[in-house]
């Protein structure tokens, strides 16, 4: 069965043009932000793929690649078979109603001067020729999708309480029938007690309505609940992939080793073996030509300054690394 | 044993436009040199607020109404402006939650921390530079020298927060306020920020009040944890009896909430929404969130009860549910 979705050599990298790299430029190199340096992926229908990484690793920029609020610098993108990063107008609108996006900030992600009502409408005018009956009925579908009540829809975003609004920014995302959604740290900016709430709401869309999810997250954990596999990232590529157990149960490459043993267990009597990176991440306008975490490994060897090849080490576990 | 802080009855209104906010209702607890206590709560549960009340911060149209803040035995609530400030900063010191608005961006990283020391402690410039790079030593920076002359914008969220650390300890308090202290922070930085917390309160012998609404934290980092809801105190336990044998409804509630990554949880949301602190439910204030709650809880303030060794929790139907 071929992906919903496939990501293949995806690059994007900003040019620096500021005051600071002009002694550069001038001896004709390219300074660039690397923010995403080769980055392949796949996501089945009804799947969820946590993508995981400290920030600055490229994440988010992976994101808006894939729905081209940005345009890649080179790579390929296929989406229900077809390429995608060659689209344009009509085609590319058609494309868009299926893929949509939740953000971070609940709050920024709203237009103040949209009501409920209008804000869920609005990917309805937008991608479908409908009479105000049907968006209405359409409008109340999704509504009682995320839970949200009825007597809120004439509401601005300033009447809504976080949750409320992080509500309303899914119903928008899922209003127009998308098949895959990126959610962009949809809990990140939301407190304790919604949180869960939130992931609760996303897992039981998705079961109803198949959705593919590619789920953005620095909280581990709760990408771990909600993740069929789930995607290390660092400095602009992908160290790892596996499938979310044995991601957890059994972690190669260092990178995620660390990530995995730095995060807050709630047991007091759990007690990590930590594996500790040295000094922080590296500046991503430099060039790798070997394995990125060497700088900071405390494994690493004198091999690691080799280009490092993709290996498959298990079924479906993927790592970057010569040493796992 | 003499605990090192004894807040009582303490009782927070804010008088604001909108009408009058009962942030804190009766806020008891207690701290013992050198350990690291866990506040816990959702956000507006008055973790923050019974902070600054401790350092004596609450300003207008905040109003301390009641209670008392016993600190090595003296009410702070009860010394003039001036004696309290032999206090803070100095026995009791904070690190902001906001590592990025509390440094001077106009000051380099060293300067803010010496120049500390010159007015905390009298320390000749030169003195209070030396200090300054021992301080930064001691936060495990690992270029103290070269840090000292940087600034703010120039250090990443990590370093800025050992700074603020280094900062919070130039004056060897006895009491270091850490408001959220990992918010904002990257997992791998964050747990090299708590290791660091746990080594300095052992080696300083300073204790920590650990302000976070991250129940991975408090396991990981406190010995004790206090849960506060809505403005009330509804448990405090020793961290692996809260863990193990959580007594309030609420504290039951946050446990199972939070998905977690050593073993397989079926997930459950806390019920219900923290309520307006404007006008408060009378009685218990998680009584319309609560599975449990009875008629006694809608009538009178639940008291803090022991169930157990240094567990007391604030409930009527703890007892009634097994």
């Amino acid at each position: 069965m071929t992906p919903l979705l496939e990501v293949e050599g995806l690059r994007k990298s900003f040019p620096l043009t500021g005051a600071t790299t002009w002694a550069a430029r001038l001896r004709g190199e390219r300074p660039a932000v690397r923010a995403v340096d080769g980055v392949s992926f796949a996501v089945a229908k009804g799947e969820t793929l946590g993508l995981v990484g400290e920030s600055g690793c490229g994440k988010s920029t992976v994101a808006r690649c894939l729905l081209r609020v940005i345009e890649p610098t080179t790579g390929s993108i296929r989406f229900d078979g077809e390429e995608i990063t060659t689209l344009s107008g009509r085609r590319l609108r058609a494309t868009r109603r299926a893929m949509q996006m939740v953000y971070q900030d609940p709050t920024a992600a709203l237009n103040p001067r949209f009501n409920v009502r209008r804000t869920i409408e609005e990917p309805l005018r937008l991608h479908f020729k409908m009479t105000s009956a049907e968006r209405r009925e359409r409008l109340m579908g999704v509504i009682s999708d995320v839970g949200l009540g009825t007597d809120l829809i004439e509401r601005y975003p300033h009447q809504l309480s976080d949750g409320q609004r992080q509500r309303v920014n899914i119903a928008r995302a899922i209003a127009a029938h998308p098949s895959f959604v990126v959610l962009d740290e949809p809990t990140s900016a939301l407190d304790v007690s919604l949180r869960s709430r939130i992931v609760l709401l996303l897992e039981a869309l998705q079961k109803r309505l198949g959705l593919s999810f590619l789920f953005i997250s620095h909280d581990i954990a709760t990408v771990k609940y909600l993740a069929h596999r789930i995607a290390v990232m660092y400095l602009g590529v992908i160290v790892e992939e596996a499938d979310s157990a044995s991601l957890f149960a059994a972690p190669r490459h260092p990178y995620t080793r660390a990530l995995l043993s730095s995060v807050p267990v709630p047991d007091p009597d759990f007690f990590h073996e930590r594996l500790v990176l040295n000094g922080e991440i590296p500046s991503p306008t430099k060039t790798y030509t070997g394995c990125r975490l060497r700088s900071r490994c405390p494994l690493a060897e004198a091999v690691c300054a080799e280009p490092v090849p993709r290996r498959e080490v298990a079924p479906g576990h993927y790592v970057l690394c010569h040493l796992a | 044993m003499n605990n090192l802080l004894e807040v009582e009855n303490l009782v927070v209104h804010f008088d604001t436009d909108g009408g009058l906010v009962e942030v804190l209702d009766d806020v008891n607890f207690t701290m013992h040199a050198g350990e690291i206590l866990g506040l816990v709560g959702e956000s507006g549960s008055g973790k923050s607020v019974s902070a600054t009340a401790i350092l004596g911060m609450i300003r207008p149209p905040g109003r301390i109404l009641a209670g008392s803040i016993r600190f090595e035995s003296i009410d702070l609530l009860r010394l003039s402006l001036d004696e309290m400030r032999g206090y803070r900063g100095r026995r009791i010191a904070m690190i902001p939650q906001s590592y990025r608005t509390a440094l001077n961006p106009v000051i380099s990283a060293g300067r803010q921390i010496s120049r500390l020391l010159e007015i905390h402690e009298g320390c000749s410039r030169a003195a209070a530079y030396r200090r300054a790079i021992e301080l930064l030593d001691l936060v495990g920076a690992a270029d103290p020298a070269r840090l000292m002359k940087h600034y703010p914008h120039q250090l990443s969220g990590g370093m800025c927060q050992r700074v603020m650390i280094a900062m919070a300890l130039a004056t060897s308090p006895r009491l270091l306020i850490a408001d959220e202290p990992t918010t904002g922070l990257d997992v791998t930085i964050a747990a090299r920020i708590l290791d660091l917390l746990r080594d300095l309160s052992k080696r300083t012998g300073a204790a920590i009040l650990l302000i976070t609404h991250d129940l991975g934290v408090v396991a990981q980092t406190c010995q004790r944890v206090a849960v506060m809801h809505a403005g009330q105190l509804v448990e405090t336990a020793p961290v692996r009896e809260l863990f193990r044998t959580p007594a309030h409804p609420y504290t039951c509630a946050l446990v199972r909430s939070i998905p977690r990554i050593d073993i397989e949880v079926k997930l459950e949301a806390v019920p219900g929404v923290v309520p307006s602190l404007r006008r408060p439910p009378k009685g218990c204030r998680y009584q319309n969130r609560c599975p449990h709650a009875v008629e006694v809880c809608r009538r009178d303030k639940p008291r803090q009860e022991a169930v157990g060794q240094n567990h007391e929790v604030a409930c009527f139907a703890f007892r009634r549910t097994p």
